[in-house]
C-alpha cells in the first residue's frame, strides 16, 4: 500500500518536472549515440588504407562538394538556433520560418550526400568494393540516416506548432531536444569532414 | 520563471549574439581546415595535426555556443555524462587503433 502511494507520488513528481527530466534523458541518449559514432570512427580509422587494390580515397573524394555539404549543415545549425530564439520568445511565425529554412538546408545536405553516394557507387567505389569503402559508407551513411530522421522530426514538430494555438512548455521541451540532436549531428560532421574526407586526401 | 526553469533543466538557451559569434567562429575554423588541405600549404603529419587541432577547437565552440554547455551546477550531470562519454570514445578509438596496429605488425600484413 505504502509502495503504491510512493509510486503514485513519484509519478506526480515526475510529471511536474517533465521538461528537465526529458532534456537530460535526451542528453544521455545523445551520449550513447556518441559511442556508436566513436565505434564507427574507430572502424574507419583501422580500415583507412584497406583499398583491396580498388579505388582509393584520394582518387575519389571531391573536397569542394564536401565543403558545400559542410556549409549547408553549418548554416542549418545557426538557423535552428534562430528558430529556438523565436520559440523562447513565443513567436510562432519566427519559429516556423526558421524551421523551414533549417529543413531546406538539411534536405539540400542530404541531396548532396546522396548524389555523392550514387556517383561513388556508379564508378565502382561502392560499399562492396573494399573494407575502406564499407566502413566509409557505414559511417557517413549512419550520419545521413540521423539527418533524415532529424528532418522527419522537424516536420512533426512544425505541424504540432502550426496546430497548437500557442507554444506550450511541452512544445519547447520537444524543440529543445531536437535542437540538441541537430547541433550534435553538426559536431559529428566536424569529425567526418576532418578525419574522413580531409585526412584521406592529404 | 521561464529562464529559471530552463536553467534547472540544464539547457540554457542562447541569444542572437551568442549564436552569431559561434557561427562566425565555426565558419573561420572550417574554412581554415579546408584551406590548409585545398591549397596544400601543409603536408603529411603536420597537416593532420593542424586539422585535428582545428576540429577539436570547433567541437568546443559548438558545445559552448550551440549546445550551451557550461560549468554551472545545473549542468553538472550533463557535463559529467559528457566527460564519461569522451573517455569511453577515446579508449574505443585509441585502443582499437593500438590493437589493430599490433595485429598487423605481428601478422606482417603491412
Amino acid at each position: 500500500m505504502s509502495q503504491t502511494t510512493t509510486l503514485g507520488h513519484d509519478v506526480h513528481h515526475d510529471a511536474d518536472h517533465v521538461p528537465s527530466q526529458s532534456v537530460f534523458g535526451f542528453w544521455l541518449y545523445l551520449m550513447t549515440d556518441c559511442i556508436i559514432f566513436a565505434s564507427l570512427f574507430a572502424v574507419f580509422a583501422v580500415m583507412s588504407h584497406q583499398f583491396a587494390g580498388g579505388p582509393t580515397a584520394k582518387d575519389m573524394f571531391e573536397i569542394p562538394g564536401v565543403a558545400l555539404e559542410t556549409a549547408a549543415l553549418l548554416l542549418s545549425s545557426i538557423t535552428y538556433g534562430f528558430a529556438m530564439i523565436g520559440a523562447h520568445k513565443g513567436k510562432k511565425g519566427m519559429l516556423l520560418g526558421w524551421l523551414v529554412v533549417t529543413f531546406l538546408l538539411g534536405a539540400s545536405f542530404l541531396v548532396l550526400e546522396l548524389r555523392e553516394f550514387s556517383h561513388l557507387i556508379s564508378v565502382g567505389a561502392g560499399p562492396d568494393r573494399s573494407a575502406f569503402w564499407s566502413s566509409f559508407f557505414t559511417l557517413v551513411g549512419t550520419h545521413g540516416l540521423h539527418v533524415t530522421f532529424g528532418l522527419l522530426w522537424m516536420i512533426v514538430l512544425g505541424v504540432q506548432a502550426i496546430r497548437s494555438p500557442e507554444l506550450t512548455e511541452r512544445d519547447l521541451t520537444r524543440l529543445t531536444c531536437l535542437s540538441l540532436f541537430w547541433h550534435f549531428l553538426d559536431i559529428v560532421w566536424i569529425g567526418v569532414f576532418t578525419f574522413v574526407y580531409l585526412t584521406s586526401v592529404i | 520563471m521561464d529562464h529559471g526553469h530552463t536553467a534547472h533543466s540544464g539547457e540554457s538557451h542562447g541569444s542572437f549574439g551568442s549564436y552569431t559569434a559561434g557561427f562566425i567562429l565555426s565558419v573561420l575554423l572550417t574554412a581554415a581546415a579546408f584551406g590548409i588541405i585545398m591549397t596544400g600549404s601543409l603536408t603529411g603529419q603536420s597537416a593532420v595535426l593542424a586539422i585535428a587541432g582545428l576540429a577539436f577547437v570547433q567541437i568546443i565552440v559548438h558545445l559552448v555556443f550551440f549546445l550551451h554547455m557550461n560549468t554551472s551546477s545545473a549542468q553538472r550531470w550533463n557535463v559529467m555524462a559528457f566527460g564519461f562519454t569522451v573517455l569511453t570514445a577515446v579508449i574505443l578509438i585509441v585502443g582499437s587503433l593500438w590493437i589493430m596496429h599490433n595485429v598487423s605488425m605481428n601478422m606482417m600484413s603491412r
